[in-house]
Order: C-alpha cells, then structure tokens, then sequence
C-alpha cells in the first residue's frame, strides 16, 4: 500500500513540459528588481557597441586632421575633436571594445586561475590547502601599480601586459571566494549523499561543488569587471597600459588632462562611459547576490 | 541461511588528536568500539540507541564512507576494508544509503530526475534517454508522479523527497542500504508511508537493510533483527520480537520503557501488537 495521493494529475511525461533556463528562479528574481533591470539594458547597449563600434563610428577613429584639432562639438564631430584633430566620438566608440576585451581577459584569466585553485585547497583540506593559501596570501601582498609596473618594465608596455598584472592582483578574491564557499558546501549532506551514490570526486566537484560556489563567483566577477576598467583607465592614463595611437577610455582621460584648461569637453566622454561601464557591472553585481540568495534549505522562498 | 549480505567483525573508530612525540597517549573519543554483526539477505537489522550512540557512525563505517580504525567489514562476499578506491567507488552501485533529511541530502540545484538518475551516470553506460527513463519508472514506483521529475527540491514536501531519496539509492538495483533514521524529520502520517514502501521494496527486491533509528515503534515495525547501542558499544542484540518481549539488558528495558505512551514503570513491553506505528497510543 505505497499508493499515498501525491499529486492530484499524474503529467505525462510528455506533456510535462521540461524547464527552460531562463524559467529559472534566479532570472525571475533578477527581473523583478529595477536597478539589475537598468544595469542589464546598459551593459548590453554598452555590449553592442563593443561589437559594432567600428561599423557605427561615424570617421575613422585614427585618422589625423591636424587643420580642425580641438573643435568642440559640432555637426561634423558630435562630441568634438581631440588635439590631433581625430573625431572623439568614434574613439569613444572604438575604445569601447578594446577596453570589454581588456576586462573579459583579465577577469577570464583570473577565474582560469582562482576557481580551480579555490575549489581544490577548499575540497582537500590540509597540506594542500595550507600551500595554495600561503601562496595566495603571497600575492595578496602584491601593491597593484607596482606590480604593473614591474610586468610592464619585463614583458614590455602594452594594454594586455597591464591586464596581465591586474589579473594576477583579482585572482585572490576568487580563491578566497570561491574556497570559502567550497569548504561550506563540502560539509553538505547531499555531497556526502553523492559519495554514497559511487560519484567520483571529479563529478562532485563538477557537478555538486562548482554550481553551489558558482553564484557568489558571478558577484564577484561582475564586481571585478568594474574594477577592471578603472584599473585600465588609470594604468593606461600613467602610460602603463594601451599605447597611442590605440583608443581607449584611459588614454583619452590622459589626452583630455593634458588640454584641460583649452578643450575641457574632451573629458566628459570617457568619464561618462566607464562611470557607465562600472555602475552597470557593480548594479549587475548586486542584483545577481541579491537574486541568488541562498535558496537551499530553507525551503527556497 | 545462505552467505550474509552483510558481516562486520571488531568495527572500532576513534575520533581526537593522534599520538604525537610530544603526546603519547593524547585524549582519544572512542566512538564505536569493536561492533560487530551479520545481517542475512532480505532482513532488516534494526540499530537503536540513544543520540551520540555511535548509531549513524556504525552505518558510514560499513559503506565506508567513513574510514574504520579496525575490524573487518564483509559485504556481499567482498572485503570492504581492503578495497582499494575504484573499486569501492564501483561497489556503491550495490550497497547504498539513504539519509535522515532528505531536504539537505538532495542537491538544492538538481532537478528530481537529475537527482535520480544520477547514480546510473557513475555506473551504467546507459544513454541520457534511458537514464530518465528508469528514472521515470523508478520515481513511479515510490508513488510519485512524472510532474515530479521537473520539480527542484524545495518544491516538493519532506516525505516527497524522502521518496526521491529512496528511488536515487535504488536505481542501481543495490542489495543493501544503510537507512540513516529515514523517517526521523517527516510528520508521524508520512513516516507510516514511507516506512511501508520501505518494507515493501524489501519484499520485492530482497533488499537487505541496517535499519537505524531512535524510534523503537518504528523499529519494531520493520527489522527482523535489532541491536542496541550505547556510548559506541554494542549492548544486545537478537531477533526483533525477543527483543521486544523479553530484553535482557537492563539499557534495553529502559529503551523500552521510554516509549512514549506508556508509563515508566511498565518495565515490560507488551508485546505482540501489531498495528502499525502512530497508532499506537
């Protein structure tokens, strides 16, 4: 007599429709919060300017004109020209990309690295863990200019060496995230459950660790991106990170700084796009740990 | 009777500091202290005691999900102890557990049929199309339904995930299963339920069970046998209904007594009722 009224209509499997990812909780939740809502639309604007950049700026970005240098804007150039008389807002476009691809590298490269390392030492324990923390803490002490400059004084100038050396200076913050949490759920029954059900390790931490660390990771990793692109702004304004004639935001500030007194509009728009950038990522950033609040034990509401 | 599913012989583990240069003999907890057992195929072995008993750590020391200190484990004709990890990884297809919360003992972030289809990932070859199959057939049979398969833990109640619990360790056809107080976090309704699928699993498939619980009402409705432990010993153990009637432990009577509903100085169990739990008072 195991016929205990479960549920009031048996679905057919076929007509149980299976759940799509975007009907998950955390998207719903996600939507329902206005700020994350904004910080979505802007970073896709700002994405889709990424990618069309080149295609949308209206002159080329590079293109020298030294008869109309330092024009406000205009009708010929919407948001002026700079000292070498190249039109502001195709850089401004241009530049958008270079900085995305900046961040994305140096943010990607940091989880390459953080996330296996967090989720071994937290899973392992002991010696292992001992090491890897030791190590990490090492790094933690790192000053971030310094250490750019030194990577940039060895492998030579350049936005990808300075992105380098910020991904070595965020690569702690996801161990330690990512540690912490493993450690959290390593002590969860339904890990020890997977172990009773001849799971191997691999899968466990595939499978069961990486999804329950993966939440804090993507707020972390939204945090980041921002303090990425100040980090590219402010090394490339110091001449450690892109180099001319390369556009980037940080190397426009410096242009701008450099005719303050003359043509002051030249530093709105770069300023306006990476407090944009920044604000989305960090909104983004709050939204998702605010939808991905814990969701386990309590029951879920 | 044939070969036991289960024999375990001199099963010790000590939990605190090891002896270190310094510290020779450091302060060590003795949490099970040379236990041992059989349990034939298709019985159910009842292990009672009260909390801090050793009861749960007997169970993850015969599945070795805990390693023993010393003492044999014989399951299914195979050498546990000296298994080497490949092996005992495969052996879990053949002897599993089901654990006492089933709303953390399933993955918060797997849906229903991921969660029971799983093990058949780690020991079969089947395709995903067979997996959720069986799943199906298997989620069928502990009484839920296929709307189930799509839902995620949190939407379902503690005694629909219990049976969850129960359809994940039975997929592998497993002829043994340490039932960690299966039914000690549903309400009194659900425990009956579950606790019948139980035994009906059992005379279906010849499933051998370490059944352990606190609950004496609930032991006495499902093992054929029943040990009692305390403070990580074994005191007494024998067939459930000798247990029952006439316990020789002085512990064992005190177990007894304690059952609610009867007043303490009833020192003997009556015995010989068999309606099934919840109404018993």
């Amino acid at each position: 007599m195991t016929a205990a009224p479960v549920s009031a209509h048996d679905g057919d499997p076929a007509t149980v429709r299976p759940r799509r990812w975007y009907q998950s909780r955390i998207l719903r939740r996600l939507r329902r919060n206005k700020a994350a809502v904004f910080s979505i639309v802007v970073l896709i604007l700002i994405g889709l300017i990424a990618v069309l950049g080149e295609w949308i700026a209206p002159q080329d970005p590079n293109k020298v004109e030294l008869t109309s240098r330092l024009m406000g804007p205009s009708g010929a150039h919407l948001l002026g020209t700079d000292e070498l008389g190249r039109d502001v807002l195709s850089r401004l476009l241009v530049a958008t990309r270079v900085d995305l691809l900046a961040s994305a590298q140096a943010v990607g490269l940091a989880l390459l690295v953080g996330v296996p390392l967090g989720i071994v030492a937290g899973y392992a324990g002991g010696v292992t863990d001992a090491i890897v923390s030791r190590v990490i803490d090492a790094l933690m002490t790192l000053p971030p200019l310094i250490l750019a400059v030194v990577v940039v004084a060895i492998l030579g100038p350049g936005l990808r060496n300075a992105m380098l050396a910020i991904s070595v200076v965020i690569i702690p913050s996801f161990y330690r995230i990512v540690r912490a949490s493993t450690q959290g759920a390593r002590s969860e029954l339904y890990i020890e459950s997977a172990r009773a059900s001849g799971c191997t390790s691999w899968r466990i931490l595939w499978r069961h660790i990486l999804p329950a660390v993966a939440p804090p990771l993507l707020v972390q990793a939204s945090f980041s991106a921002s303090v990425v692109i100040v980090a590219e702004a402010s090394l490339s304004f110091l001449g450690l990170g892109a180099r001319a004639p390369q556009a980037t935001w940080g190397l426009m500030l410096n242009d701008a700084s450099s005719n303050l007194t003359t043509a002051s509009y030249l530093i709105y728009p770069p300023t306006v796009m990476v407090a944009l950038t920044i604000l989305g990522f960090s909104l983004l950033g709050d939204g998702l740990r605010d939808a991905m609040g814990r969701q386990t034990t309590d029951g879920g509401r | 009777m044939s070969e036991p599913t289960l024999s375990v012989r001199g099963l010790t583990k000590t939990y605190g500091a090891r002896p270190t240069l310094l510290r020779r003999d450091p302060h060590r907890l003795t949490a099970v202290d040379e236990v041992g057992f059989e349990i034939a195929p298709g019985q159910t072995l009842g292990l009672v005691g009260e909390s801090g008993a050793g009861k749960s750590t007997v169970g993850r020391l015969v599945l070795r999900l805990i390693e023993p200190d010393a003492g044999t484990i014989d399951l299914l004709g195979t050498d546990l102890a000296a298994l080497p990890r490949g092996d005992l990884r495969r052996m879990r297809a053949r002897a599993t557990m089901i654990f006492q919360d089933p709303y953390t003992s399933l993955n918060p972030r797997m849906l229903i049929k991921d969660a029971v289809a799983e093990p058949l990932i780690m020991h079969t070859d089947d395709s995903r199309r067979v997996r959720h199959a069986k799943a199906l057939d298997m989620v069928r049979r502990v009484g839920l339904t296929a709307a189930h398969m799509e839902r995620y833990p949190y939407e379902m109640s503690g005694g629909q995930l219990q049976r969850v619990a129960i359809a994940r360790a039975l997929i592998t056809d497993p002829a043994f299963i340490v039932c960690d107080e299966p039914v000690a976090a549903l309400d009194v309704s659900t425990q009956a339920q579950v606790i019948n699928l139980l035994n009906d699993l059992q005379q279906e498939r010849g499933i051998s069970y370490l059944f352990i619980s606190h609950d004496l009402r609930l032991v006495r409705l499902i093992a054929d046998e029943v040990a009692v432990m305390r403070r990580g010993r074994l005191l007494e153990k024998g067939p459930a209904v000798r247990l029952f009637d006439a316990p020789e432990h002085a512990y064992t009577r005190e177990l007894l007594a304690a059952i609610p509903g009867r007043t303490p100085r009833a020192r003997r169990f009556t015995g010989g009722r068999s309606e099934p739990v919840g109404h018993e008072r």
